[in-house]
């Protein structure tokens, strides 16, 4: 097979079988829907991120100069909803478990490719509604569209918004469901559970959530739109509501959605670590237990967002020692990639720095959420910068750093071409060290007392310092985020062809040319080896320039 | 309390420090050490039981020390003293307003005496919003539709900001106001300023003017029970429910009688929602609280010149 590389340019793959805009927006190939996700969440991930950027570009100074205060609290609403919804829980499975699930059971596609399409279609049609209610006018809500702000007093389109997050769940539902039955019914002969990678089960534990969680936000969500427009009075007090009841059904997924956001990102670094550390994962089955362990009990800890909400007492020391329960796989994780390192072979390739960087970050994030689960902190620091800083270092800190990591990884088998490593370990640098300017003073700026969502903190010229750097380090930050976008389109067409195994890596995946064809397997594989066999592959990874 | 808060956090820094360090040296050591070089090839380990219940257990007893402190502290904030001076707040979009037992309204500025335990009983006329003090490390959402509580002891004179920390519309940042703690004297001197009433006597007054006096008489004839010493105490109910007779349940039986029927008595009280303001209802709830402060039960200690019902 390694010969294949030579002939990429005549041979047949899944991008150059068909051509026309209508062998795409018709595809049911796991892989081609996989790039239509990837066009849309990058569109997405950007406009979000110009979001972000305006609301750094505002805190440069105290006063609220640079937009109107209703500007401002559209800016941080859109910049969170769009990134939640359109960017961080599509992100990880709907490109990239789309593409390798399959590839890595040794099946030839999803268990439900129409529905794969179908739930393509319904993410852009949400999307659609996010742009209109963008164009519209934007929204003012926060993205979690607290009652009963969001349903009697804002003026602004929180029906559309609402819609687009209502119907965006559904594209999460289905995926979710296709990932489920894939799991269970297209695995390869002799690819049993224990073999499965870690990717798989991580999408698998994510899958459940998917499944399980987004219908109560659904309901929530359309819960506020007939609030808002019959006035039910089931939020609202003046007419007889609960605004709490809002807020646990909101948590209840909004919660687990973040393990949606996290998990995913999880199997791309246990993928990662044992590539480049040329080592089976240590602990494969605490891992796999961890993964499902954190979907589980993360159902449990919703009201942690609550604890100066007006729950009753008892209720935050139960939500807080479950919070508690659930650090404890994380920490195992965390644990268990840092072993695998032990004794391995490691080189440095742009996937493995995002490793390094997902590591460091993800602990901080995890154990500045210790200081959260923690009541008689929380209080203090709930609704300040810390919260902000705490959940961008599981978010983007996490969660992003592993997409990038997945996405220099894979983007040899997705595109055939390999991305140019020096300009890659650059923009890992720019990403790691922008982040940090970023997010770390926010950490203090919470301590100090800022609160988030302010459009003015000209009564405090105290806090001014802090949001300079964090400003500074955004954009450094989206510096490194625009070079990725740009190397990665440029690699298409001038990078060097991709063989089909350029890292050595063990996983169905990698038997395949680069990048594959339509059906994935010329012949059914059989599966005879343990996930991450490292010891039977001779070859290190090829150093590269 | 915020010399408590800041003890736990530094707890928390320090050894949330030290595991971060740890992981931090194991990635560099293990990165350095374990590069690729010629000639070595790395060795497979599958994994360790020990190694793993370690790490499991090992980080789970400190995050029970963490959950114990936290929630020591936290028990504490939600408990105020019951020789706490109460301070009625009433939040809108976008200010706070304030009115002591004294009966001195305020707006933005909360005057408070050092040395005191104060409480804030607080309810917003719109949407959520939230009281936070961060110098005194506390932090409480107000809600419509509902008292919430909390309570804190100043013991430095000053000014110190506060702020609304719940999201509430357009002029969320502009919802702050400060806090001004005095040495007890300059309060008294502050305190009688003004020349209004007390907040229970306001109260009074409604509660005669609405006609409440006329059923809730302080002794066992009137239709309604006798609100004398009620609150505070457990009060048995009709379906069989025993309650505690706190703010939220004197304010909910003004505005939805029906809610919660008192043993022995019929649904006859008419509801009060929408025809009193917050303010008037904070004064009722502090007269009805006052009725407790006379032993002999009867209602005068506040105005002692009105007439016994």
């Amino acid at each position: 097979m390694a010969t294949a590389v030579l002939e990429t340019a005549e041979r047949e793959t899944y991008l150059n079988r068909e051509y026309g805009i209508k062998s795409w927006l018709l595809t049911v190939d796991h892989k081609r829907i996989a790039l239509l996700y990837l066009m849309g969440i990058t569109f997405f991930f950007f406009i979000g991120g110009f979001f972000a950027l305006l609301i750094r570009l505002e805190l440069l100074t105290p006063a609220g100069d640079l937009v109107q205060a209703d500007t401002y609290n559209k800016l941080f609403t859109m910049h969170g909803q769009i990134m939640v919804f359109f960017f961080l829980i599509p992100a990880v499975p709907a490109v990239l478990g789309n593409f390798l699930i399959p590839i890595m059971i040794g099946a030839r596609d999803l268990a439900f490719p129409r529905i794969n399409l179908l739930s393509w279609y319904i993410y852009m049609i949400g999307g659609v509604l996010m742009l209109i209610t963008i164009l519209n006018g934007g929204v003012d809500t926060g993205w979690t569209f607290y009652t009963p702000l969001s349903t009697e007093f804002l003026k602004t389109n929180v029906v559309t918004a609402a819609l687009a997050v209502f119907v965006s769940g559904f594209s999460s539902i289905l995926t979710g469901l296709n990932f489920i039955v894939t799991t269970h019914r297209m695995r390869a002969p002799g690819m049993t559970w224990n073999r499965l990678p870690l990717f798989v089960w991580a999408h698998y534990a994510t899958s459940i959530i998917q499944v399980l969680g987004t219908p109560v936000v659904a309901i929530a969500i359309v819960l506020v739109a007939l609030e808002r427009t019959l006035h039910l009075g089931i939020f609202n007090p003046a007419l007889g509501g609960d605004p709490l009841l809002f807020q646990h059904l909101f948590w209840f997924y909004s919660h687990p959605a973040v393990y949606i956001m996290i998990l995913p990102g999880m199997g791309i670094i246990s993928e990662i670590v044992c590539c480049f550390s040329r080592k089976r994962i240590f602990g494969y089955k605490a891992m796999a237990m961890a993964l499902l362990g954190i979907a589980v009990v993360g159902f449990l800890v919703w009201a942690h967002h609550m604890f100066v909400a007006g729950i009753s007492l008892y209720a935050a020391l139960i939500f807080s020692l479950l919070s508690y329960f659930v650090a404890v796989p994380s920490a195992i994780k965390v644990f268990n990639w840092t072993s695998t390192m032990y004794k391995g072979s490691i080189t440095y390739q742009t996937p493995m720095l995002y490793a390094f960087g997902f590591i460091g970050l993800f602990t901080m994030g995890g154990l500045t959420g210790l200081f959260l689960a923690s009541l008689g902190i929380d209080v203090h620091v709930t609704d300040t910068y810390f919260v902000i800083a705490h959940f961008h270092y599981i978010m983007v800190g996490g969660m992003v750093m592993a997409y990038l990591g997945g996405m220099h990884f894979w983007w040899p088998k997705i595109s055939g071409r390999m991305y140019p490593e020096g300009w890659g370990r650059l923009a890992a640098l720019l990403v790691f060290v922008g982040f940090n300017l970023t997010f770390f003073p926010q950490f203090v700026l919470g301590y100090m007392g800022m609160p988030r969502r302010y459009w003015d903190y000209s009564h405090s010229p105290e806090f001014q310092i802090l949001n300079v750097l964090s400003t500074a380090g955004a954009t450094i930050l989206a510096v490194g985020y625009l070079l990725p976008m740009i190397y990665f389109l440029w690699s298409m067409r001038y990078g060097k062809p991709a063989p089909d195994n350029p890292w050595n890596a063990a996983g169905l995946e990698w038997t395949i040319p680069s990048p594959p064809t339509t059906y994935n397997f010329d012949e059914q594989p059989v599966v005879t080896w343990e996930a991450y066999n490292y010891d039977e592959i001779k070859e290190e990874v090829p150093v590269a320039n | 309390m915020a010399n408590n808060v800041d003890a736990l956090f530094i707890f928390l820094l320090v050894v949330s420090g030290l595991m971060t360090l740890l992981i931090f040296i194991m990635v560099v050591y293990f990165a350095v050490r374990y590069r690729r070089q010629p000639g070595r090839r790395a060795e497979q380990i599958d994994g360790s039981h020990a190694l793993e219940i370690t790490w499991s257990v090992i980080p789970f007893c400190v995050f029970m020390t963490f959950f114990m402190w936290g929630a020591l502290i936290y028990f504490k904030e939600r408990t105020p003293p019951s020789d706490s001076a109460e301070v009625y707040t009433v939040a809108k979009q976008w200010m706070w307003k304030f009115e002591h037992m004294e009966g001195q309204r305020e707006i933005n500025e909360l005057h408070v005496p050092a040395g005191r335990n104060v409480k804030m009983i607080m309810t917003s006329q719109d949407v959520i919003h939230s009281f936070f003090v961060p110098a005194f490390r506390i932090k409480q959402d107000v809600l419509p539709g509902r008292y919430t509580v909390t309570w804190f002891h100043a013991t430095k004179p000053g000014t110190y900001h506060l702020f609304c920390a719940e999201y509430c519309g357009t002029m969320h940042s502009g919802m702050i106001g400060s806090v001004v703690v005095m040495e007890p004297k300059d309060y008294e001197a502050w305190m009688s300023g003004g020349g209004s009433q007390p907040l229970a006597l306001t109260g009074e007054k409604l509660f005669t003017e609405l006609g409440c006096v006329t059923c809730h008489r302080a002794d066992t004839q009137g239709r309604g029970p006798n609100l004398v010493g009620v609150f505070g105490k457990p009060v048995m109910l009709e379906d069989g429910r025993t309650v505690t007779a706190d703010e939220n349940y004197v304010r909910e039986s003004i505005l939805q009688p029906e809610a919660k029927i008192v043993k022995g008595f019929k649904p006859v009280m008419p509801t009060f929602q929408g025809q009193i303001s917050d303010e008037q209802l904070n004064a009722l709830v502090a007269y009805v609280k006052s009725l407790n402060q006379q032993p002999s039960g009867q209602p005068g200690n506040v105005a002692a010149a009105s007439p016994q019902p």
